[in-house]
C-alpha cells in the first residue's frame, strides 16, 4: 500500500478563494478508507471550510492518534504538516506543537477508541487546559481499524454486527467536554454538511478549546439494525438545537430572520455566529443547562446535535501562561540564554 | 578501649533524625559552616518516602584532601532520633564519638564501651527556655550545632553570618537563633570536654568552587540550552529539577517590557502526557524536556519509540532511584540504563549522557538540547538521587559568550524558495541525519506527514519492505554518528603501566576516585576511564582491548552498563568484571576499594608493593 498523490493540475474554471486557492489545495491524498465510510464526509467538510475560510494551508497543523479516523489527516489538507502519533495521545502532541508556536491553526482529528477508551486522560486534560485547538472527534462507536470491536462510545443495549449485546455504559463525549472546562463544544453527523461546515468554521475560529463530536458510521462494522451509530438511526434520532450560520468578520450581515428565532453572537476574533434556533428554549451560553439538556434527551434516545455550549469571552492556555506573542520556535539566544554574568552571579550566591 | 579517633579536617558525622523535625536546615548549615571555613564537604540525605516522622539521616564528610565521595564508617555520630538508635550507635567507628541528647537517663545496655559518649541535655535545656512546642523543637536543633560548633572547634563567625543569610528580609529571627546556637556553645564550652580529638581547621581547600544540587544545575543548563517547554509529572527524585527550572524562568525568561514568559511549564497528567508533549514542541521547533525517573520512564516508552523512528528531537532527564512503588524510590540507584537505552518497542536505542556532578549536569543539560537537535531523537541525561537532590561542591559554572545554539538541519522558508531539495527522510550529507522543516515554514514547500516506521525517504506512506530496511539502516548510521557527538570518556591513568581497568560513570565518580588512590597505596593499580555517553566512541572499545581484566563499577544489581557493553561493543564476557553496590544508599570509597581488591585476589594477582 503506497501514497496516492492526487494530481494536481486544476480545472481552469475551478473556483478559487480570496488567497487564490481552489478547493483541490486543500485536499489530500486519495482516502484508503472503506467506500461510505463517514470518515470521509468529515475530510470533505475540513477541505469545505478551510477553502470557505480561506486559510493558507500550510499555517494549519494536523494532528492525530492511531485508528481509522486518525488516518484521515494524510487525505485532506496536503500542503500541511501533519503528525500520526500514537494511539490516544493525540491531545499531549498537539499541546506540546501548540506551546511552541501559537501562530498556527491545530486541528486534532480522533476516533472515539483513541479518545474515549485509551486517550480519555489526555482528551479530559487538554480539554481542561484550553488548549487553542479544534479537537473532532469521529464517533462511529467501534473501534473500525481493529476491526468492530465496540468502543466506550457504543451504547448500553446496542448490539454489534454478530448480535452480541453492549453491557457497559456508554461515554457520552460532549457531555465530558462540557464538564471538562470546553469553551466551544458541539455535535453533529458527518452525513449533514450543511450542519457540520459551519460548526468547522466556527470552531476554528474559536480561541480556546473547541470540541466537536462527529458521529461518523463505520459502514465495514456498525451501520446495522441494533446499532445507535448506523446511518439510519442517526438521521432518524437527530435533533439539531439549532441550526448556525457562520460569517466571517469580512462579510456584512444579511437580517432576513424572524425576530426570537436567531441570535447572533461574536466572537473574539471578530467572527459571527449567527444561530437559528430550532429548540427555541435552547441557551447555548448556560453550560449546565447544556448538559442536562444533553442527559434529558439522550435518556430519550434521541441524538442532540449543533452548537450546544460557546464561551465566546474564552481564554486559552497561552493566556493562562502569560507567554510571549512571538512563537517559542522563533526565540534566539538573545531571548533565551542569560549569559555569563549572570551566571557568575549565581555562581557567586552558591558560596 | 580503642583510642579516640583523632582528626583534623578529615572525618565524617552523621545525624540522625526525625524527617520533619526542622533538623534538615540546620544540619545544612552545619556542612556550609565548614565550607566557608575554606574545608570542602559532601554532604548527603538519606531521607524516607514521607514528609513527617520517619527517621531521616544527613550525613557530612569533612575532607582537606578534597574527597567528594562517601567514604564509608561513621566517626561522628548527633543521635537525635530513639527510633533508629541501635542501629546509630553500631554504625560509630571503634573509637569514634556519640552525641546524644541525655534528657532522658538512658539504659548503660544501648551504649557501647569503645566508643566516646558525650550526653548533653538538649530538651531539658529548650524546655527551661522556651514555651512553644514548635520552637522547642527548631531551636533544639540550632542548640546542637552551636554545641558541635565548640565540640569540633568551628569558626562561631562562619556559622553566625550564614545565620544573617539564611533570614535575611525575615531579621526578627536572626536574635533568636543566634541567641540559641550560643545556648548550645556555651553549653558545651562549660560541660563537656571541648574540642574532641576530630575538629575543622580553617584552610583555603575550597576555592572559587559552589556547593549546589544537580537538579537545579541540570535545570539551568536546559534554561542556558534553550527550552522554552518542559512538562512533566511530579515524582521523587526529579521534582525539584522541574521546580528548579521554574524558579530559574522566573528569574531569567521573564520580558521586562511585557512581564510576559518566554518559557512554558506544564505539570502534566501523567508521564505519558509529559513527553507527548516535549515530543508536539520539539516537532514544531522549541526545544523541550522533561524530568522524570525510572516508572516514569516506564510509561514513557512508546512514544519514544516514536520520537526515535519519527526522528524528533527530545530531551528526558532521568533522575534514577530505586525500583517500582515508594520507600526504596527515595535512596538512590543506577538502574535505568538499559530501560534507557533501548527504551520502547521495535529496534531502537538511544542516546545517554551520565553527568559525575552538578557542574556536569548543567553542561550536560544544556548540550542535550543540541544533541537533540542535532541528532533529531531522544537524548536521556542520566542523573540519580545522589547528584540530584544532594549539595555538591563543584566547579563554578562557566558559559561561553560566543556559543550559539545548534538547531541541526532545520531547512527555511528561503532554503525551499531557493528551491533546495527536501525529503524529510533522505539523508543527503551521508551521516544519517535527514532534514527537516518546522511547521508552518513555506506556503507550498517542505510539508510533510510525520509517522512511525510506515514511510519512504520522502515521508509518504509506504508499507514497503524495502523502504522499512532502508530507513532502519540510515538510523544506524545516525546512531554511528552519535558516537563522535557524545562527550568523550575520561581518562585517570594508574602512576605505572598496568593490565587492569576500570570503568565508571556518574556519581559513582569521586568515590571511584578516592578508591584508585587507596588501591594505589595498597600497590593495586589500575587505569581508570570514566564514561560520559552512550553510543560508546572508540575510546571505550580502544580501552577494554588494551587491558586484559577490565572492572565496571555501577549502583544497580545486574550490571546493565556491562550489559550495554557486551551488546553494543561485542567484549568477552569473561573480561569484564562487574562490582556492584545497590541497597539504595550511595556508593562508598570502601566498599570499591575492598570489592576490587578482593576479585584481585581470588585471581592471584600480587600487588606491587611500593618500594619505599
Ligand atoms: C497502544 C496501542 N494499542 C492498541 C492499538 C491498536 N489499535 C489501533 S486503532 C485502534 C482502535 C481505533 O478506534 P477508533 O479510535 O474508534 O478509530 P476508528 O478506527 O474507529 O476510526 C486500536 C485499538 C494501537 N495502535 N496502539
Ligand atoms: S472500517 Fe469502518 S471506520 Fe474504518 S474505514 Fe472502514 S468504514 Fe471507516
Ligand atoms: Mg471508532
Amino acid at each position: 500500500m503506497t501514497y496516492i498523490a492526487k494530481p494536481k493540475l486544476h480545472h481552469p474554471k475551478l473556483p478559487t478563494n480570496k488567497l487564490g486557492f481552489t478547493h483541490r489545495d486543500y485536499e489530500g491524498a486519495v482516502s484508503t478508507l472503506c467506500a461510505g465510510c463517514g470518515h470521509d464526509s468529515i475530510s470533505a467538510a475540513i477541505v469545505q471550510a478551510c477553502f470557505e475560510l480561506d486559510l493558507p494551508p500550510h499555517r494549519i497543523a494536523k494532528l492525530s492518534g492511531i485508528g481509522c479516523s486518525s488516518k484521515t489527516p494524510t487525505y485532506f489538507l496536503g500542503a500541511s504538516h501533519g503528525f500520526n502519533s500514537v494511539h490516544g495521545r493525540m491531545p499531549s502532541v498537539l499541546t506540546g506543537a501548540n506551546l511552541a508556536n501559537r501562530d498556527l491553526i491545530y486541528l486534532g482529528v480522533s476516533g472515539d477508541g483513541d479518545s474515549a477508551s485509551i486517550g480519555l486522560g489526555q482528551f479530559a486534560h487538554s480539554i481542561r487546559r484550553g488548549v487553542n485547538m479544534v479537537y473532532i472527534v469521529e464517533n462511529n462507536g467501534v473501534y473500525g481499524l481493529t476491526k468492530g470491536q465496540f468502543s466506550a462510545t457504543a451504547d448500553k443495549g446496542s448490539k454489534n454486527k454478530r448480535g452480541v449485546m453492549n453491557t457497559d455504559s456508554s461515554i457520552d463525549m460532549v457531555s465530558m467536554a462540557l464538564q471538562f472546562g470546553a469553551s466551544f463544544v458541539a455535535r453533529s453527523f458527518s452525513g449533514d454538511k450543511d450542519q457540520l461546515v459551519p460548526l468547522l468554521k466556527a470552531a476554528i475560529a474559536h480561541d480556546g478549546a473547541a470540541f466537536l463530536d462527529v458521529i461518523s458510521p463505520c459502514v465495514a462494522f456498525n451501520n446495522h439494525l441494533g446499532s445507535t451509530k448506523s446511518f439510519d438511526f442517526v438521521r432518524e434520532h437527530n435533533e439539531a438545537v439549532n441550526r448556525l450560520d457562520f460569517i466571517t468578520t469580512r462579510e456584512p450581515i444579511r437580517v432576513d430572520y424572524q425576530p426570537g428565532t436567531v441570535e447572533v453572537v461574536t466572537q473574539h476574533d471578530g467572527s459571527v455566529l449567527r444561530l437559528r434556533k430550532v429548540a427555541a428554549d435552547y441557551d447555548v451560553h448556560n453550560r449546565i443547562a447544556a448538559m442536562n439538556y444533553l442527559q434529558e434527551r439522550g435518556a430519550a434516545g434521541e441524538v442532540v446535535t449543533g452548537l450546544l455550549y460557546l464561551d465566546a469571552e474564552a481564554h486559552d492556555l497561552h493566556g493562562y501562561l502569560n507567554t510571549v506573542e512571538k512563537p517559542f520556535n522563533e526565540l534566539g539566544e538573545a531571548e533565551l540564554i542569560p549569559g555569563s554574568e549572570s551566571l557568575e552571579r549565581f555562581n557567586q550566591s552558591l558560596r | 578501649m580503642p583510642k579516640p579517633i583523632a582528626a583534623v579536617n578529615d572525618f565524617v558525622v552523621k545525624f540522625a533524625n526525625v524527617n520533619g523535625s526542622g533538623s534538615a536546615s540546620a544540619n545544612q548549615l552545619f556542612a556550609k559552616a565548614i565550607l566557608r571555613m575554606g574545608v570542602p564537604v559532601a554532604s548527603r540525605n538519606i531521607f524516607p518516602s514521607n514528609i513527617q516522622g520517619l527517621p531521616t539521616w544527613f550525613e557530612v564528610r569533612i575532607s582537606e584532601a578534597g574527597h567528594l565521595g562517601r567514604r564509608g564508617g561513621v566517626d561522628l555520630m548527633v543521635a537525635m532520633n530513639p527510633q533508629t538508635w541501635d542501629q546509630d550507635v553500631k554504625s560509630v567507628e571503634p573509637g569514634g564519638y556519640l552525641f546524644y541528647d541525655s534528657t532522658k537517663p538512658m539504659p548503660l545496655a544501648r551504649f557501647r564501651d569503645d566508643i566516646q559518649i558525650i550526653g548533653m541535655p538538649l530538651t531539658e535545656i529548650c524546655n527551661r527556655q522556651y514555651t512553644d512546642a514548635r520552637q522547642r523543637q527548631l531551636f533544639k536543633n540550632i542548640i546542637y550545632i552551636g554545641a558541635l560548633s565548640a565540640l569540633l572547634d568551628m569558626d562561631m563567625a562562619a556559622i553566625e553570618t550564614l545565620i544573617g543569610e539564611q533570614f535575611k528580609g525575615k531579621d526578627k529571627l536572626i536574635q533568636p537563633n543566634l541567641q540559641a546556637l550560643h545556648m548550645g556553645r556555651d553549653y558545651a564550652l562549660a560541660h563537656l570536654s571541648c574540642p574532641l580529638g576530630i575538629s575543622v581547621r580553617r584552610s583555603d581547600a575550597v576555592g572559587d568552587r559552589i556547593y549546589l544540587e544537580g537538579n537545579s544545575a541540570a535545570a539551568l543548563g536546559a534554561l542556558y540550552g534553550g527550552a522554552t517547554v518542559c512538562a512533566w509529572y511530579p515524582i521523587t527524585p526529579s521534582s525539584s529539577l522541574a521546580e528548579a527550572f521554574a524558579r530559574h524562568c522566573r528569574r531569567y525568561r521573564v520580558d521586562a517590557a511585557t512581564g510576559r514568559n518566554r518559557f512554558a511549564i506544564i505539570q502534566a497528567e501523567d508521564e505519558l502526557a509529559s513527553i507527548g508533549m516535549v515530543i508536539g514542541a520539539a516537532w514544531n521547533g522549541a526545544r523541550a524536556f522533561t524530568a522524570t525517573s525510572g516508572p516514569g520512564i516506564s510509561l514513557m516508552q512508546e512514544f519514544l519509540g516514536l520520537a526515535y523512528f519519527a526522528e524528533i528531537p527530545a530531551v528526558i532527564f532521568d533522575v534514577q532511584r530505586g525500583g517500582p512503588s515508594t520507600g526504596m524510590p527515595t535512596r538512590t540507584q543506577q538502574a535505568d540504563i538499559l530501560s534507557c537505552a533501548y527504551a520502547s518497542h521495535g529496534d531502537t536505542k538511544h542516546v545517554l549522557l551520565f553527568p559525575e556532578d552538578p557542574r556536569e549536569c548543567f553542561e550536560m543539560g544544556a548540550l542535550a538540547f543540541d544533541l537533540a537537535d542535532r541528532l533529531q531523537t531522544p537524548i536521556f541525561v542520566m542523573l540519580d538521587l545522589d547528584i540530584g537532590m544532594n549539595e555538591w561542591l563543584c566547579e563554578p559554572l562557566r558559559w561561553d559568550e560566543a556559543r550559539r545554539m545548534d538547531r541541526g538541519k532545520v531547512m527555511t522558508a528561503a532554503d525551499l524558495e531557493a528551491g533546495k531539495e527536501f525529503g524529510r527522510y533522505l539523508d543527503v550529507d551521508g551521516d544519517g541525519i535527514p532534514y527537516r522543516t518546522y511547521p508552518g515554514t513555506h506556503p507550498a514547500r517542505g510539508a510533510f506527514f510525520t509517522r512511525g516506521t510506515t514511510k519512504n525517504r520522502h515521508a509518504r506512506y509506504s508499507e514497503e519492505g524495502a523502504d522499512y530496511v532502508d530507513n532502519m539502516q540510515r538510523l544506524l548510521k545516525k546512531f554511528d554518528t552519535a558516537k563522535t557527538l557524545v562527550p568523550k570518556p575520561v581518562a585517570r591513568p594508574a602512576k605505572q603501566p598496568t593490565g587492569h581497568g576500570v570503568l565508571y560513570f556518574g556519581s559513582t565518580t569521586p568515590a571511584m576516585h578516592e578508591a584508585l588512590d587507596a588501591l594505589e597505596a595498597q600497590g593495586i593499580h589500575l587505569d581508570g576511564l570514566r564514561l560520559r555517553g552512550f553510543p560508546f566512541g572508540q575510546e571505550v572499545l580502544d580501552f577494554v582491548a588494551s587491558h586484559e581484566q577490565v572492572f565496571v563499577v555501577e549502583q544497580n544489581r545486574d550490571a546493565q552498563l556491562r550489559t550495554l557493553l557486551l551488546s553494543e561493543a561485542g567484549f568477552d564476557a569473561a573480561k569484564l568484571t562487574p562490582v556492584l553496590h545497590y541497597d539504595g544508599t550511595p556508593i562508598t570509597e570502601r566498599f570499591i576499594s575492598h570489592a576490587i581488591a578482593e576479585r584481585l585476589r581470588a585471581l592471584n594477582v600480587t600487588p606491587l608493593r611500593k618500594t619505599i
